[in-house]
């Protein structure tokens, strides 16, 4: 969708609720926003219905205005938090069976490029430390080990949070939670490793609190997944509600625990100069 | 094929109601429509159309996705005719730009959502409504939601193969033949409103 087909049908621009004259008008299609530009434009999210405190929806938020080309971009996702709010995004969106969200990205961009030759589809897989590292796992692994196209994003609040507190294979050993009581016995799975190891050729970790560079690697890892091949970025993104601690901690929690990581292939560092970004 | 006694009339049917579809009613041929769940001639359900928007104290009209957008001239040329059509039988337009669930809520007064149409339909009295440009699923969605919790009487004006759960439904509806029932609503009214 170019930004001239996102136009109203001449006649019903005065009926159109404000907030679609306002994505028409004043949306980021076709601009080439970013996170440097939030409060400038309209945004894809109006409102979200995740707890508060939540640094999943932040990410989200995030993501969606670091986006290279929105108009051009379709989010998979699977069954977790985000999944709330995900179908709110005003971006193309799927959600997939829990779990299968990277086999139907990796259908869907494969058709993309047979129907649209000529242009960029990114296709962003965005789903929970349980739909991807867990039950997602396999068809994660695999469309790496494929070398598809597409960028997986993982909104890691290290547990299974809308369904109350189980611990995930990102919870850190140790971890308790509601209904892990007696804590995690065994470590978090390492899955930018894992990703490198499969044939990712860029793979970052970053946190929600460091909102410049989450931007600056998701253009990124867009790109490289666009022209090179699979993609991994890990957001940490604490969760108040079952974690426990106070939701103006968010940050703080994040900025505490930050990991950042950039693995960048050869060929991508190349791609990623080119481009400047 | 047997014939169902299933009738799609105004609710407040149920909290749940039917899918008209498993209830035996099938979708009309070409030049078929259909009206209350039973398949008559094209013409009989333009009658009807006419009729019920003339008699309606407050009609609204619901275009969807498909026309408001302006993806092609097709959809140009049907949102005109659509519109030319609501203001010929005098009423009101509240569209359904999307299908997303909206958090915490629509607002009625301007908007329509396929989730909780019958918010729209509470809030602002509607009697009679025409869906028109909205697709198959979140259409046939919206038409049972309205059913089941209204007293709405609901017209679908297709441009494919019809609707099941719409009170009267016509099918192949496009630009020309929606100014064909724009005609006929101007000539019941006796003449071209001012």
């Amino acid at each position: 969708m170019k930004k001239n087909i996102a136009t109203i049908s001449p006649g019903f621009e005065d009926i159109m609720p404000e907030e679609y004259q306002d994505l028409v008008n004043d949306g980021p299609y076709g601009r080439g926003l970013g996170i440097k530009n939030l409060g400038t434009f309209k945004e894809l999210i109006e409102e979200h219905p995740l707890c508060a405190g939540c640094g999943l929806a932040l990410a989200i938020r995030l993501t969606a205005a670091s986006l290279p080309a929105p108009e051009d971009t379709i989010i998979v996702g699977t069954t977790g938090c985000n999944s709330i709010l995900m179908p709110q995004l005003a971006i193309h969106n799927i959600h997939s069976l829990f779990g299968n969200q990277s086999s139907l990205a990796a259908g869907l961009k494969r058709a993309l490029k047979l129907r649209y030759p000529d242009k960029n589809k990114d296709v962003v897989v965005m789903a929970g430390d349980g739909g991807i590292a867990d039950i997602g796992l396999s068809p994660t692994l695999h469309t790496w080990l494929r070398r598809e196209n597409l960028t997986t994003i993982m909104l890691d609040n290290e547990s299974y949070s809308n369904t109350g507190g189980q611990e995930s294979g990102m919870s850190c050993e140790g971890a308790v939670l509601n209904m892990a009581p007696t804590g995690k016995k065994f470590p978090k799975i390492p899955m930018p490793e894992i990703a490198k190891d499969s044939g990712c050729a860029y793979v970052a970790t970053v946190s929600v609190a460091n909102a410049r560079r989450l931007g600056r690697m998701v253009k990124r890892a867009i790109l490289v997944a666009r022209e090179i091949g699979p993609t991994y970025l890990q957001i940490f993104v604490p969760c108040p509600t079952n974690y426990k601690f106070s939701t103006s901690e968010t940050l703080k929690r994040a900025k505490e625990r930050e990991k950042i990581m950039e693995y960048i292939s050869s060929e991508a560092e190349k791609l990623i100069k080119e481009a400047n970004i | 094929m047997a014939i169902s006694s299933y009738r799609v009339i105004p609710g407040p049917e149920s909290y749940l109601s039917p899918a008209a579809a498993s209830m035996g009613v099938v979708l009309p041929e070409k030049g078929e429509a259909l009206i209350e769940g039973k398949i008559v001639p094209e013409e009989e359900a333009i009658e009807k159309i006419t009729e019920k928007l003339i008699l309606a104290k407050n009609p609204f009209f619901f275009p969807g996705p498909l026309i408001l957008w302006a993806w092609n001239e097709k959809a140009i040329a049907k949102a005109k005719a659509v519109k030319e059509l609501a203001e010929a039988a005098g009423a009101k337009i509240i569209p359904m730009p999307d299908y997303r669930p909206k958090y915490p809520m629509i607002n009625p007064e301007e908007e329509i959502n396929p989730n909780h149409p019958n918010l729209t339909i509470w809030h602002n009295k509607i009697d009679t409504c025409v869906f028109v440009g909205v697709h198959c699923h979140y259409a046939n969605l919206a038409l049972k939601i309205i059913r089941g919790g209204t007293d709405c009487y609901t017209i679908a004006l297709c441009g494919q193969a019809g609707h099941e759960d719409a009170m009267i439904t016509l099918r192949d509806i496009h630009s020309e033949e929606v100014q064909k029932l724009t005609e006929v609503v101007k000539r019941a009214k006796g003449g071209t409103p001012q």
